[in-house]
């Protein structure tokens, strides 16, 4: 390992490793990223592989634009000679209530307003898209054609091997135990393999971005939740879109599984990730009451991940004013994974000084003192 | 299984994935059971890894020169055989559910 760097990243997971790729990419390749357990092991390899434009804050709306039409080149950007997957058979989001509807059409008008095709239908129209659906319950729906699937560790790996063709230093099972900082600013990472003495250190460590705050002395307002999800046995393509709601989110893989997630019942805070019974029953119950066809298919695995809340479901992005050198992306409320190819964009972009692709100060930690919430209505 | 002409063997059945390309994500980087896991499906199918879980520790021990015993295992994930959706649905029906016909 290194013992001195321009730049420690702190998380290998997708921010971490899309920084890393693009801070080689615009020059910066003294760049160290350690990483407590392998690659993306963590929520960025446990997440639901959606990704979507149709959010309801503008920043994350431009964030996750940006992000899918990275996607859309990836494999040749990064000449990765694997696929990352991406399959654009879009989102179709069921509305239950009339107060959904609402809001639901105000964000449509956002997302038109930056670009983003997506509209608002009818019951009749969703059911040409996903025939096997049940329309008891569903006022309108939303769709956006160019949401979809992606195949997270496909994603991250490619932007790890391109990183470290440029010259970064990736360290797997390499835990940092500790950060030194003289006078407000950043100099040394302490690990348990060795010391790396740097000026700059990412804070790209997902749930456990609060503990990494915490050594230098910032506390985020983070809340890691527990969410879990189930994967089905490959089956005959059924769903061409992410079926998602309020309730629960349901895509079938290019490979023919059937992923399911949900906001179980008496999931905890914490970074705890193990499975329950309780959840099994709980989606089940819930997606034979909108997808009944999936009624004869089998569960073949859960496992849970973690949701990075704040309190506004929006991230934060950049630096914290009173320590210099300390940079974080984290918060990212559950949408890590979609919004990482931007992210990794614009954090090289605001660590090297570099002008902005997209200003990111309304994302910025001091948000939450100023009393300037962002409010993402379409996280839950 | 270390001569070259078995390397078209399926190591995993669900998955369809080969001794070779097993050996090739070795060689890419690729040191652990969850590793290979995540990148190749190798073990996510229906018979989550029964099958080929021990053949591919055996040749990453293989590979690094490690003794088998101190390769780590991959995550054994619920549940520990294959259900159908409905059959859980209506077990949870069961437990007091108001809808329960």
């Amino acid at each position: 390992m290194k013992r001195s760097a321009e730049v420690v990243i702190i998380g290998g997971g997708i921010s971490g490793l899309s920084t890393a790729y693009n801070l080689a990419r615009m020059g910066c390749r003294d760049v160290v990223l350690l990483e407590k357990d392998s690659l993306y092991s963590g929520s960025s390899g446990r997440c639901a592989a959606g990704v979507r434009q149709q959010f309801g804050l503008e920043m994350n709306c431009r964030l996750s634009k940006g992000s899918i039409e990275i996607l859309e080149n990836l494999n040749e950007l990064l000449d990765y000679d694997r696929d990352i997957e991406l399959k654009q058979g879009g989102y179709l989001w069921l509305l239950h209530t009339d107060e959904e509807v609402e809001i639901y059409k105000k964000n449509v008008q956002l997302q038109n307003s930056l670009g983003i095709e997506s509209r608002l239908i009818t019951v009749e129209e969703a059911l040409k898209i996903v025939p096997y659906l049940n329309p008891e319950r569903i006022k309108a729906c939303t769709f956006h054609q160019k949401d979809g699937h992606v195949n997270p560790f496909e994603v991250s790996q490619a932007y790890a091997e391109a990183a470290k063709r440029l010259g970064v230093e990736i360290n797997i099972f390499t835990k940092v135990t500790n950060i030194k900082v003289k006078n407000n600013r950043i100099v040394e990472v302490l690990t348990d393999k060795g010391k790396i003495s740097t000026s700059k250190v990412f804070n790209a460590a997902g749930a456990f971005a609060k503990d990494i705050g915490r050594m230098v002395g910032v506390d985020l307002p983070l809340r890691p939740e527990r969410r879990q999800i189930l994967a089905t046995e490959p089956v005959e393509p059924l769903l061409a879109p992410m079926v998602i709601s309020t309730e629960l989110s349901c895509q079938q893989e290019p490979q023919g599984s059937i992923l399911m997630a949900c906001h179980g019942p008496n999931d905890p805070e914490g970074t705890d990730v193990s499975s329950t019974w309780e959840f099994m029953e709980e989606m089940a119950k819930r997606i034979c009451k909108i997808l009944p066809v999936l009624s004869n298919i089998k569960v073949v695995r859960q496992w849970a991940g973690s949701y990075t809340m704040t309190v506004d479901a929006a991230p934060i992005l950049g630096s914290v004013p009173e320590l210099e050198g300390f940079y974080l992306a984290a918060g990212f409320s559950g949408h890590g994974f979609m919004l990482g190819p931007m992210t990794g964009v614009l954090m090289a972009e605001c660590i090297l000084g570099k002008e902005m692709t997209i200003p990111i100060d309304k994302l910025d930690i001091g948000r939450f003192e100023r009393g300037e919430l962002m409010r993402e209505p379409a996280v839950s | 299984m270390s001569n070259k002409d078995d390397e078209n063997t399926i190591v995993c059945r669900c998955e369809d994935i080969t001794l070779k390309e097993i050996r090739d994500l070795i060689k890419r980087g690729f040191k652990t059971v969850d590793e290979i896991k995540r990148i190749s499906r190798c073990g996510m199918g229906p018979c989550q890894g029964r099958t080929c879980r021990q053949i591919v520790m055996m040749e990453i021990a293989k590979a690094t020169g490690k003794d088998i015993r101190d390769v780590k295992l991959s995550t054994f994930r619920p549940p520990t055989k294959n259900i159908k959706i409905g059959i859980l649905a209506e077990a949870a029906k069961g437990e007091g559910d108001e809808e329960k016909r």
